[in-house]
This record gives C-alpha cells, structure tokens and sequence, in this order.
C-alpha cells in the first residue's frame, strides 16, 4: 500500500485528479484506485518498465555542452497519466481551432493588405518593430492561404480550472514525438488502465501531418516528395525531426543534401543524381533558411529556397513569417483579432496581459512587478522570464530597467497559480505544477491533437516545464466517460 | 526508396573508419609480438609502422623520438593524428550518428560504445601488459559490428555502400602493409638471415589475419613469392587485394549510374589478374603497389564523383 490519496494535499489550486476534498475527479476514479492498489514492489516494476522502454526504444532530447559536446539524454517520464474529460476537451479543441484559423487570417492580411492595421485594431508600430516580420513574405500567396500549418499551443488551468492559452508557437514547435511515444510506453506499462477506460488514441497525428503537407505539393495528382529540413545532430530536437520523417516515411534532410537549380526547384541530392522535392516540413528558423535572403552566414539553409518558394514551386511549413504572429505582444491582441476576422467572441481565453508598450499598463506592471510574470516578446524555453513572486530585488530592479528601455519588447501576465496532478517521487505521490502543448494543424481541414503533450515541472514547487531546466511530461487521457 | 548522398558518404565512410581502427589495431598486436621474437641486431623498430599510415612528416613535427611509446601513442591515441585509431573511431561515431535511422539501432549502440570504451580505456595500450587485451577489445568490437550490419541490417544500396567503404579501406591496408613491409624487410635471399626473414614475412600474414589461411591454402613454408601471390591474387581469402575488388564490384553492380566505377574497377582487376607479383624484385614491386594503390584512389574518386 504504497501510495496514500489520505496524504496528498490539494489547497488553493486546481488539481487535474483529486478534489479540495481528496475525492477523486469522476474521470480520475478508476485510476486512482488502481494506483492505491499497487504494492512499491509493483510501482518500482512499472517505473523500471517504463524507463526500460524509453531507453530501448531510445526516446531522447540532446542537450549540448562545450565539454561534452553533445549528449542524448533518456526523456525525463511520469507514470500517472493526467486525464481530461472527452467533453472538455471538445471545448478546447473547438477553441484552438478558432483561435488558429483567426491567426493564419491574421499572418495572410499582414503579408497582403494590411486591414486590421489600417482599422487600427493591431498598432501599426507594433507591426514595425516586429522582429518576425518578413518584407520578404509581402505579398506571397501560399497555398490555401495557410501559413502556419502547424502550431503548438500553450494551455495552462489556473486555480479556478479555467483553461488559458498561454502562448502560441506557430514558428518550429516540438513536442509532438513525446505526445506519441509516452502512450506507447503506457500501453506497455499499464495495459489494464487502457481496458477499463475508453482512452481516445492519439497516434493518428503522422498521418494527420503527412496529409497536410502533401495537400501542399506544387505538383497535385504526383506522389509528393516530402522532406524533414532538420538543422542537423547537434538539434535538442533532432530526435524528433528523424521520428517525425521516419513516421511519414519522409525523407530527413539537411540544408547541404538540397539544392536550389536554376529553374527555381528544390532537388535533393540523392545517389540517383538530382530529386525534386514538392514539400518541405523546415524545422529550422526563418533567418537561417536561406543564406540568400536572410542570415547570409547561415550554413545550416539551402541557397535560394526563398526563390523557389515565391515561385511556387516548393511548399514551406511552416511559411517563412509565420512566426509574426507568435510574439507575446501580438498574443495579447488575439482575442481583438478573432473577433476582427470571424466576428467571434474567443472560445478560450487569453491570460490577462499587459502590454508594457503602453504607458498607462508599463506603470501598473512597474508598480506591481512581484506579482507578475514578465516575459520578452521573443524568447522561447521559458529564457529570459522574470517571476515576480520568486524573483530578487535586484532582478526586478534590472526588470523594470529592461522594460523602461525597450517597452515594445515586454508583456506581463499576473502569476497563475498552475494546475498540479499527482507525480511520482520515490514511491509516493507528490503534486507538481503541469500545463498541455496540444498540435493543431491547418491545411483543406483543421485537426487538433487528442490532447497533447503534458509537461510537468520536477522540481516541487517549480513551474518551469521545460525539458531543457528540469521539466519532463506525462501520458495525456482524453476519456470518454459515457462509454466508458 | 532513393538514397541520399549525405547518407550514402556517411555510411560508406563510416565502414572505412572502422575498418581503419581494426586494421590499425591489429598492426600495432603484430608489431610488438614481432619485435619481441627479433634478435636486437636486426630489430626494425616502429617507424615502418608510422609509414604505412603515410603520416612520417606530422609525425617527426610531433615526436622527438621514434621509439616504442611515441608510434603506439601516436597510432593509438593521439587524436591529432587523423587515422589514430581513436580519431577513427570518433569519425565513425560521428557519421554513424547522422544515419541513426538508417542503420539498425543495435549497430549504432554498438559503434557508441566501441568509441565510448576505446576512449575510456585509452592509456592502457601504453602498457605492454594490457596492450594486448585493449587492442584484441577494438578489433572483436569492430567485428562484431560488422556481424551486426551484416546480419540485422538490410541489404539494400546503404548496405553496398558499407561494403565498398569496408573493402576499399581493406584494400589500401593491404597494399600498404605489403608495400612498407617488403621494403623493410631485409635482402631477399641472404642465407643467415632466413628464420628472421620467415618471421617478418609471418607478421605480415599476421597482421591481415592471413597466417592461418595461408597455411590451409598454400600448404607451404612461408615464402616471400607465395605470400604475396596469396595477399594479392587469392580470390577467396576477404582481405587479398583480388577478393576486395571483387565486393566492391558485387555492389556496384546493385547501384545506378555505376558505368564508369565499373570501369575503373575491372581495369584494375586485369592489371592485378595479368601481374606475377610473386616474380617482382623490389623495385618493381614497389612500382606494382603504386599502381594498385593509384588504381584504388581513382575508384574512391569515382564513386565519390558519382553519388555523394
């Protein structure tokens, strides 16, 4: 009898299994009461099972260092799933999809006419300081109007259990081969747990992204030739761009393996001679996708596939520029955007957000900065963040110095208090901090991830998830509780 | 499924640098027992071990001295010589880290580990006790590798290419042990030097794991003339130049545009096939080998040319 519910504790904050009460949440009752039944023999047999499964079927993130160079590390696991009601979750998937169908209008309208700047709902300085904004995408029609064909977004549940999205990343997200792999560990972990409950499977994505990225061939009606464009080993997430191309039976590139003709066609150098290549899934960032028209000093890109783009002869996902709407800055004007474009009141929430480029909201975020989450408008990994509650006097001091300097480059949010579910920790449960990076992509038809990736922060208290300073994820159950 | 050229130059030279360090080790094990049998008078020491590798210049701009520690430390270890066998195992890792989902999983783990513990253990080859075991572990742990890639992996146009690489590095060990060693070794025909003689000529079946072989096939005293027919000519025995060409044509004959590789290929095989090498003094050999070593470099730059 190793794990007590009696002892874990839920106080002013939502917990995705147990109630205030202790009660298990209805959707969470079979599994709690599993767990309750598993003897520490039988806990540490499913812990080594499932690291034995992450380490056979070689799940890993790299992590890179001047002295070791690069080294695989085995991706940090939870047993206990975090499950979410199948009619919840319908709610939110509804919300994502509008949320990202407002963002590629959103992306299409800033590359052509730019209405929602001339109606002055989006600040046109905004738009000019905008250090992801492409003059070179101005006035490019990629297929189906689409440019973020892929986006991952941020949810986190605040002590009420509402959900907001926190951010949404519609430039490179990764994530998604962990979503994948960690329910095959569970299946071979707890294969009872997926008789007794009807959990939704989730390994339909590659399918799903490989129907999208075809949908974008130049060439319809030819078998497409899909490419990963992976930046190379030394990648964090290299692990997953060879997963993803292995998965689509895509081919996995590097920026030297293509070439640009001068027909304007991307080929890819193969033992054949030269391939034309119809698609490419880039997972390498706008400046360093072409030495010709960005970052001239990039190896890591393929000379002129910004020609070949414009003359519609390659498909890119996603689209160069994409990324300008994935700023903290411009999240803060989504719901305005939404409502702009598809005359819509927002399905999920934003979390509340001051935009210090505006002085009445830079003094409120100044005069209360120990209570907020600071965060520069460009940074991914959770880097360069301020937490007010947990931060020093001097860190806020060279906060509000960076603000007062660079107003455009900061929001700030009021500290949510994230919602925690049960974590192993030793032989007993403990809570920790989670959020959910569900995947939606958008091409003919919208899809969204039967959940998502659940990352989890380790470390007690914390509410990092990032698996680069101590995160690491938990298998995500979207049940139906009507049939189950 | 087509290929790409990154891959296929990664898994061929992949093979090469493997081959490299087995080969190496295997060189260095039949050195030092081979100096242990000679008498000190004609003791040929380890720099003809330096030469066979052709790095003498950075070598000498190295090393104060010749001696024992100095090559083995520079053939083993030194991770500034290119063709150690620890830059060669690094070599291997690293190209076979790019191509993880093209061979099988099991093979990488292999090659991780083979680097992982040639480094680990390193300073152990400086010792003669564990000499020995440090270079018997490299050798059984490239083999076992290519088991690995031979019985799990399959054989499909990544697996030619791991095969060329595999004979062609095969091939120029070869040629370059016969070519150094013969040079070294003493006046054909002096009387009083023959037991010697036979032993040095021992070493060099040794060194390309060819002794045993040699025996079962030749049935004859080691002999300067049937030693090198047998390493150069027999058609059966994996590591003579004859056999090693003949794989490398066997997958070429699976790959596209292979025309002109071919070529190159069996024109070397006549020359090799019409040469009586075992009726070649010195010099002539020497000039033999320079063919047969030129003949390799053109068909590396071919294949290099046409796919990668």
């Amino acid at each position: 009898m190793a794990i007590r519910w009696g002892s874990y504790k839920v106080k002013n904050l939502h917990d995705e299994l147990l109630r205030a009460s202790g009660r298990p949440r209805p959707a969470a009752q079979a599994l709690t009461s599993y767990l309750r039944s598993l003897k520490d023999k039988d806990i540490e047999e499913y812990k080594a099972a499932a690291e034995s499964a992450i380490h056979v079927m070689g799940i890993t993130f790299t992590v890179y260092s001047e002295e070791e160079g690069s080294i695989d590390r085995a991706w940090p696991f939870d047993i206990i799933p975090r499950i979410i009601d199948k009619k919840e979750w319908q709610g939110i998937e509804a919300g994502l999809k509008q949320r990202v169908q407002a963002l590629n209008l959103f992306i299409d309208d800033l590359y052509h006419k730019q209405q929602i700047v001339k109606d002055k709902i989006f600040p046109a300085e905004l738009l000019q300081d905008s250090k992801n904004f492409r003059p070179q995408c101005i006035g490019i029609d990629p297929p189906l109007g689409i440019w973020a064909h892929i986006c991952g977004s941020d949810l986190v549940r605040d002590k009420d259990g509402t959900v907001y999205v926190l951010e949404d990343n519609l430039r490179v997200p990764s994530g998604v081969s962990y979503m994948l792999e960690n329910r095959q560990v569970m299946k071979r972990v707890f294969p009872d747990m997926f008789e007794q409950y009807n959990i939704l499977p989730v390994d339909d994505y590659p399918s799903q992204l490989y129907d999208t990225l075809a949908a974008l061939s130049p060439r319809p009606g030819d078998q497409p030739e899909i490419v990963v464009l992976t930046p190379g080993v030394y990648n964090s997430a290299y692990f997953e761009h060879a997963y993803l191309a292995q998965q689509m039976g895509a081919e996995l590139v590097e920026g030297s393996d293509l070439v640009v003709d001068k027909d304007d066609v991307v080929y890819m150098r193969t033992i054949e001679g030269l391939t034309r290549v119809d698609v490419i899934y880039r997972r390498i960032d706008d400046l360093f996708l072409d030495p010709e028209a960005f970052n001239p000093d990039s190896m890591l890109g393929v000379p002129g596939l910004m020609r070949a783009w414009k003359a519609g002869n390659v498909a890119l996902a996603n689209a160069p520029g994409a990324g300008v709407a994935d700023d903290k800055v411009v999240y803060a004007f989504v719901p305005e955007i939404i409502k702009y474009y598809l005359d819509q009141d927002a399905i999920l929430p934003n979390v509340p957000t001051y935009k210090c480029i505006n002085k009445e909201e830079r003094q409120y975020v100044i005069d209360n900065i120990d209570k907020m989450v600071v965060k520069p408008a460009n940074e991914s990994g959770g880097y360069g963040m301020l937490i007010g509650p947990h931060s020093s006097k001097e860190e806020r001091e060279k906060f509000v110095r960076l603000i007062r300097r660079d107003p455009r480059n900061y929001v700030a949010q009021p500290m949510l208090i994230l919602s925690t579910a049960p974590t192993l920790v030793g032989n007993r449960v403990e809570p920790r901090h989670l959020d959910l990076r569900p995947f939606i992509l958008s091409g003919a038809k919208t899809y969204v991830t039967t959940g998502g990736l659940t990352r989890v922060a380790l470390r007690k208290g914390s509410t990092v998830v990032n698996s680069s300073q101590g995160g690491g994820s938990k298998d995500t159950w979207i049940v139906d509780m009507e049939t189950t | 499924m087509t290929m790409l050229s990154r891959v296929a130059n990664n898994v061929y030279w992949m093979a090469r640098y493997i081959e490299r360090a087995e080969n190496t080790a295997r060189l260095i094990n039949v050195n030092t027992h081979l100096l242990l049998d000679l008498p000190k008078r004609v003791r040929l020491g380890w720099e003809p071990i330096v030469d066979i590798t052709s790095s003498r210049d950075y070598f000498h701009s190295n090393y104060e001295d010749n001696d024992e520690r100095s090559v083995v430390r520079f053939m083993v270890i030194d991770t500034k010589n290119h063709s150690s066998i620890l830059s060669s195992l690094s070599m291997a890792r690293e190209n076979a880290r790019t191509i993880r989902d093209i061979i099988p999983r099991e093979a990488w783990e292999q090659v991780n580990d083979l680097y992982l513990k040639g480094k680990n253990n390193a300073q152990s080859v400086m010792t003669h006790r564990h000499r020995y075991d440090y270079l018997r572990s490299i050798i059984l742990g490239a083999q076992t590798i290519t088991g690995l890639l031979a019985g799990t992996m399959t054989h499909d146009e990544g697996y030619d290419f791991l095969r060329m690489g595999r004979n062609l590095e095969r091939a120029d060990m070869t040629t370059r042990i016969i070519d150094v060693r013969s040079a070294t070794l003493l006046p054909e025909m002096t009387e009083d030097l023959t037991p010697f003689e036979n032993l040095q000529w021992m070493s060099v079946l040794k060194s390309l794991t060819a002794y045993q072989m040699y025996r079962r096939e030749m049935r004859l005293r080691i002999r300067r003339p049937d030693v090198l027919k047998f390493l150069l000519q027999e058609k059966r025995f994996p590591r003579a130049f004859h056999h090693t060409l003949s794989e490398v044509e066997s997958c070429l004959n699976d790959l596209p545009h292979n025309e002109k590789p071919l070529q190159l290929v069996n024109k070397l095989q006549g020359k090799l096939v019409r040469a009586k090498p075992q009726q070649l003094r010195q010099e002539k050999l020497h000039d033999f080998i320079d063919v047969l070593q030129l003949g390799l470099i053109k068909i590396h730059d071919c294949i290099h040319e046409t796919y990668f």
